[in-house]
């Protein structure tokens, strides 16, 4: 046996996997609460003996290697900026969520100071600082780069923007405390996105710098380095078991989704051009990987969000016909909220999940898929699409705490399917429906890193 | 280097004459973003934000460029462009109509420079020259 070891500090839970090199599966998983408040390792170990308890088979000393992925504490969380926003905000944006980040914050233009006083007082880990084209605009970012020394701004920031503000922009913070780092252009030429530079400083800010601030950093003394936010490692996996490696094929174009107790993430993998030849694509190149993060949608800490989403008339859609209950909707959103370690008990609460979950699906998707918009123009009617069309999306994956474990899970994914009611968002015609029922996903992604092989093969394995 | 925004405006496709204005400004000296055919005015505002340019030149073949080009200065404007430099080229009207009028249209509708069917980029070039310089 040759035992490897992947752990997720998660928000919740700290979960660990445990694979066999050797003969190629998952000796097994488990869990134990996070504990970042007093030692991250805490949580860690008790996870740890759970795991050796249930799998006496493995051997602490026998371990060969581990890697770990966090997205403890809240998670990354960045504020990007640019110029105008379909445009170098857009690829900031891009980048941050590429990177594993949520994106808390945004702005575009001239910083005013009402919008830097938000930033300073919001609880950002890094700034994405973009604006203009190679040779383009500079006086926009120097402007907001500025704005962000004169509030002595204290997490790091990253220039990214128009390559000719840079000399100026770093005579400006030379001698400061700014942490500041510079990498090329995420918006060299206008409509062309290279975000790859910015995505590897922001992982390396996050191990360096970020892991400690959130008291994540003990974790290293027993794992060695974190190497990744969890919603990047999720991101890697879906890759890997889409594109397939070498002669092992991958499953084409998919998606997964992630419904978790603050967020719903929703991943897709595959160009997404439009299918009929009379439609016209707008708007910014799509990456072949895209990761959308909803702040306002998820089980428990953004649960009474939904009350500004969906009316009162909305929201009962999504009960089960069978469902007799009279739900108090108001209440039993406020009270996941202000409990968020509620788990149901009764029937009733139950369904009462199912429905949140069933609308986290559902909004996350019409927000990340791409639209069709028709446009009347002289010679008739054109069709302009943003964004992907993912009707030709063949599975769909689910995952986190919600839907891992419940039975109904295929049941709430199907709300990413086509609708009447909204053709003209891009959504999957007929995919079918896996579920990541062990919670490997993040695991396969960090496995990914040094086994790509055997997390593809694992992964269609385990996910049902 | 100066640049300018090139583009062809509307639901028009005609591609052949936004090459060519391509590659004779590049050739001649400018900085030459071209935004494509099937282009709205929005697209054109944006990219000249970004870039910092100094004129947009936009095309019209089709015969709807009338349509196509009315507030585009009000936009401009809206979007702090004041200053940018609007030209608008091909076959810009339909048919064949006296040209002194559709000049005037669209100068009133804000445009610097308003050329007729058949002036070539190339002929537009000292103008350009004398309004942005190179
Ligand atoms: C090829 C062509 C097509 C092709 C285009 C293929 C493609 N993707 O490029 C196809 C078949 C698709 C097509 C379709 C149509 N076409 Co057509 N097409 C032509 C044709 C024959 C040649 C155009 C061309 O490539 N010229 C060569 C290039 C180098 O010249 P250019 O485009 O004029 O550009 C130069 C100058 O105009 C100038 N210029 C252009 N913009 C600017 C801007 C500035 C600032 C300056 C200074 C100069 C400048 O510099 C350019 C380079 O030297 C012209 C007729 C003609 N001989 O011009 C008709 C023509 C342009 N088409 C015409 C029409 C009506 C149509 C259709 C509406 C027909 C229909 N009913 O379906 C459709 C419209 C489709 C659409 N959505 O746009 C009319 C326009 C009439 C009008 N304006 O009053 C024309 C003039 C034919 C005609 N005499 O009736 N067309």
């Amino acid at each position: 046996m040759k035992p490897y070891l992947l752990v997720d500090f998660g928000s919740t839970y700290t979960k660990l996997t445990c694979v066999d090199l050797e003969k190629e599966y998952i000796i097994g998983t488990s869990k134990a609460t996070t504990t970042v408040t007093t030692n991250v390792l805490d949580g860690y170990n008790k996870a740890f003996e759970r795991l050796i308890r249930d799998h006496p088979e493995i051997k602490e000393e026998e371990i060969v290697g581990i890697l770990g992925c966090s997205s403890a504490a809240g998670g990354l969380k960045m504020a990007a900026i640019g110029l105008v926003e379909e445009l170098t905000v857009e690829a900031a944006k891009r980048a941050c969520l590429g990177a594993g980040a949520i994106v808390n914050l945004v702005f575009s233009h001239h910083m005013t100071k009402r919008e830097v006083k938000q930033l300073v007082e919001a609880d950002i880990d890094i700034i994405l600082l973009a604006g203009g084209t190679d040779g383009g605009n500079t006086e926009c970012i120097i402007h907001n780069a500025k704005k962000l020394k004169e509030a002595d701004i204290k997490v790091p920031i990253i220039i990214a923007g128009n390559k000719d503000a840079v000399d100026e922009i770093e005579e400006m913070y030379e001698g400061t405390n700014l942490q500041y780092y510079v990498v090329s252009n995420v918006m060299p030429q206008l409509k062309k996105l290279d975000v790859k530079e910015a995505k590897d400083i922001i992982r390396k800010i996050f191990i360096d710098k970020i892991i400690e601030a959130k008291g994540i950093k003990k974790a290293e003394e027993k794992i060695g380095q974190l190497i990744m936010p969890t919603p990047e490692a999720v991101l890697q996996a879906a890759e890997l078991l889409s594109k397939g490696y070498e002669e092992e094929e991958g499953y084409g174009d998919l998606m997964v989704i992630d419904i978790g107790g603050a967020t719903t993430d929703v991943h897709t993998i595959g160009e997404g051009f439009p299918k009929r030849t009379e439609v016209i694509m707008k708007g910014l190149q799509e990456p072949f990987s895209k990761r959308t993060v909803e702040g306002d949608l998820g089980m428990r800490y953004s649960a009474n969000a939904l009350l500004s989403l969906v009316s009162d008339y909305e929201f009962r859609k999504y009960f089960d016909e069978d469902d007799k209950c009279n739900h108090n909707i108001t209440k039993s959103l406020n009270r996941r909220k202000d409990n968020v370690d509620f788990i149901p008990q009764t029937k009733d609460e139950e369904e009462f999940d199912k429905a949140i979950a069933k609308i986290c699906c559902d909004v996350s998707m019409s927000r990340h898929v791409g639209h069709v918009e028709v446009v009347h123009t002289p010679l008739g009617d054109m069709y302009y699409q943003t964004g992907k069309d993912l009707s030709g999306i063949k599975y769909v994956i689910g995952t986190g705490g919600v839907l891992i474990s419940n039975v109904d899970a295929k049941n709430i994914l199907k709300q990413v399917n086509k609708k009447s009611d909204r053709i003209l968002e891009l959504r999957p015609n007929n995919p079918s429906f896996l579920i990541d029922k062990s919670y490997i996903l993040a695991s396969m992604g960090l496995l990914s890193q040094k086994y790509p092989r055997l997390a593809l093969k694992l992964m269609k394995q385990y996910l049902l | 280097m100066k640049t300018v925004i090139i583009g062809v405006i509307g639901a028009d496709v005609h591609a052949v004459g936004n090459k060519i204005i391509d590659y004779v400004l590049s050739q001649n000296g400018y900085n030459v973003v071209n935004i494509g055919v099937l282009s709205t005015q929005e697209d054109f505002i944006n990219a000249a934000i970004e870039t910092s340019a100094q004129a947009i030149l936009i095309s019209s073949l089709y015969g709807h460029g009338e349509m196509d080009c009315r507030y585009m200065r009000e936009k401009c404007d809206e979007a702090g462009l004041e200053n940018i430099k609007l030209y608008v080229g091909g076959n810009i009207v339909v048919g064949k109509q006296d040209f002194t009028e559709v000049e005037k249209r669209f100068k009133d509708m804000g445009f610097d420079r308003v050329y007729p069917p058949g002036v070539k980029i190339e002929d537009a070039l000292a103008h350009l020259k004398e309004d942005i310089g190179i």
